[in-house]
């Protein structure tokens, strides 16, 4: 081997060496962060997202009868496999007549994380109706 | 059993396929107990939910749902004497939604009887009801049973004084998983009215009661949940035969309190979770309740329809009529105390997923 690839990866051992080392602060900060978005979520879910004042709270209270868990699974409606992100835009386009969001909008992700910490502590059970 | 066609000679073969209903006459239910009344029916429409948007513009969805019982109820045959409207029949207690709930519901044929439900009240403490709908309770008698109609959704003057605008404190009180909300009530006043009213009647009169909250607990968090219930339910314990129909919490829902047994009607605006589905907090779901199934929630009418009940026992049978699922019929059985549901009852029978993930 020639001397140059050894520097390289002495260079890279040097650092994973403290990777697992989390912090409280660390913890706290993701912690927070999530909570944000969830709590973004949360009011979004809350509020009239598409035309006819109807939120998503209406026929989901406290994100219940969304079963995240459960997906990817087949939507009959869909006719596919799909996501719960994909689940919650056909929600928004038919129940709210409203217009879907991105997939990866943090208005989507936010809905998505509000919906994951109301099922908090339920085993995945992907493909379940 | 007999059955028999609930539509007959209507000349509508193209209308009656796409409306899939029959009732059925439970015979045998009355086990030792002779009726000591004249039979009858009565149909119950609930929680309409409708929702104004702006101008003439109405939430499409919940208006088809109150149109389509209208219609049914129009198509009944034998027509039923009257028929009750469970409340929540606005969103947010607009006069503008309160007056379109009263002209959709003017095409209805047979009289209606009027329970106030809590997105009727908290946008003006119930001012326009009275006005021009009805009485928030009131007691009437027909054909040898007694019918008493509570106004349950009454909750503390705290709650109600704490906020700045009705719209807000309507909003508040409209928002089912609210961690702000505060519980149902029926109050002293009213209790002590219906000690008065019940005073009057023999213990073997059938009492039917009339509320928009469940009269017991079920679950706080989403207010299925009447504070008060076990004073309601200490008066009621002298009659023989108690039933108590209620809305509120758009499902198929029953239960049997000692001698009171207990119905939930259906919505025609949408179904709500069994407070089960929400993990997080403990429930007191009756274990006797065969959940209704929602073979296909994607549709915008599976999961709501409306009840026919009849009084054939003295007892109430409730049909409900499921108009995207099969439709169920729970009727109280004289050996065993408490309804049960004719088909789903035993577990081995039921449908699957009829639980919730």
């Amino acid at each position: 081997m020639k001397p140059g690839i050894w520097l390289l990866l002495a260079g890279l051992a040097a650092t994973p060496a403290y990777s697992d080392e989390f912090t409280e602060e660390d913890l706290k900060r993701w912690q927070a962060e999530y909570m944000k978005v969830m709590q973004k979520g949360e009011k979004l879910f809350h509020s009239t997202l598409g035309t006819n004042q109807v939120s998503c709270d209406q026929c989901h209270p406290n994100g219940a009868n969304t079963h995240p868990e459960t997906y990817p699974k087949f939507q009959k409606q869909l006719g596919k496999v799909a996501t719960l992100r994909e689940m919650i835009n056909w929600c928004l386009q038919n129940p709210l007549e409203g217009k879907p969001l991105p997939l990866d909008s943090d208005e989507m992700i936010a809905l998505e994380a509000y919906i994951v910490w109301e099922r908090r502590g339920v085993p995945l059970a992907p493909g379940k109706h | 059993m007999k059955r028999r066609n609930f539509i007959k000679g209507m000349g509508l073969a193209g209308l009656s396929a796409t409306l899939p209903f029959s009732l059925v006459e439970v015979a045998w239910g009355m086990g030792s107990k002779p009726p000591e009344h004249e039979p009858f029916t009565f149909a119950y429409i609930s929680d309409s939910h409708l929702t104004h948007i702006k101008g003439t513009q109405f939430t499409r969805n919940f208006d088809q749902g109150l149109r389509k019982a209208v219609m049914e109820v129009n198509l009944m045959d034998p027509k039923p004497d009257f028929v009750i409207y469970g409340g929540d029949l606005a969103q947010l207690g607009k006069r503008e939604e309160l007056d379109h709930g009263l002209e959709l519901l003017s095409a209805l044929r047979p009289p209606l009887k009027w329970v106030i439900g809590e997105h009727d009240f908290y946008l003006d403490m119930g001012e326009y009801w009275q006005d021009k709908i009805s009485p928030l309770h009131y007691s009437f008698d027909h054909k040898g049973v007694h019918f008493v109609v509570l106004n349950s959704i009454l909750t503390y003057e705290d709650w109600i004084a704490q906020w700045p605008t009705p719209m807000e404190r309507m909003l508040n009180m409209a928002r089912l998983d609210n961690p702000k909300g505060s519980p149902f009530m029926v109050g002293d006043e009213q209790l002590r009215w219906l000690a008065e009213d019940l005073a009057k009647y023999d213990a073997n009169v059938p009492v039917v009661v009339l509320s928009h909250s469940p009269l017991y607990k079920i679950f706080k968090p989403w207010n299925f949940w009447t504070d008060d219930a076990e004073k309601v339910q200490k008066q009621l314990q002298r009659f023989h035969r108690v039933t108590v129909l209620h809305g509120h919490v758009h499902q198929v829902l029953y239960n049997q309190i000692g001698n009171i047994t207990f119905y939930a009607v259906m919505a025609t605006a949408w179904p709500w979770p069994y407070p089960v589905s929400y993990v997080q907090k403990p429930n007191r779901v009756p274990k006797l309740t065969v959940f209704m199934n929602r073979a296909d929630p994607f549709h915008q009418r599976d999961g709501t329809g409306w009840d026919i009940l009849d009084l054939d026992s003295g007892a109430v049978t409730n049909h409900y009529q499921l108009w995207l699922n099969e439709n169920r019929t729970v009727a109280f059985d004289f050996k065993l105390k408490h309804p049960v549901d004719l088909k789903y009852q035993d577990p081995d029978k039921r449908i699957p997923p009829q639980f919730h993930y």
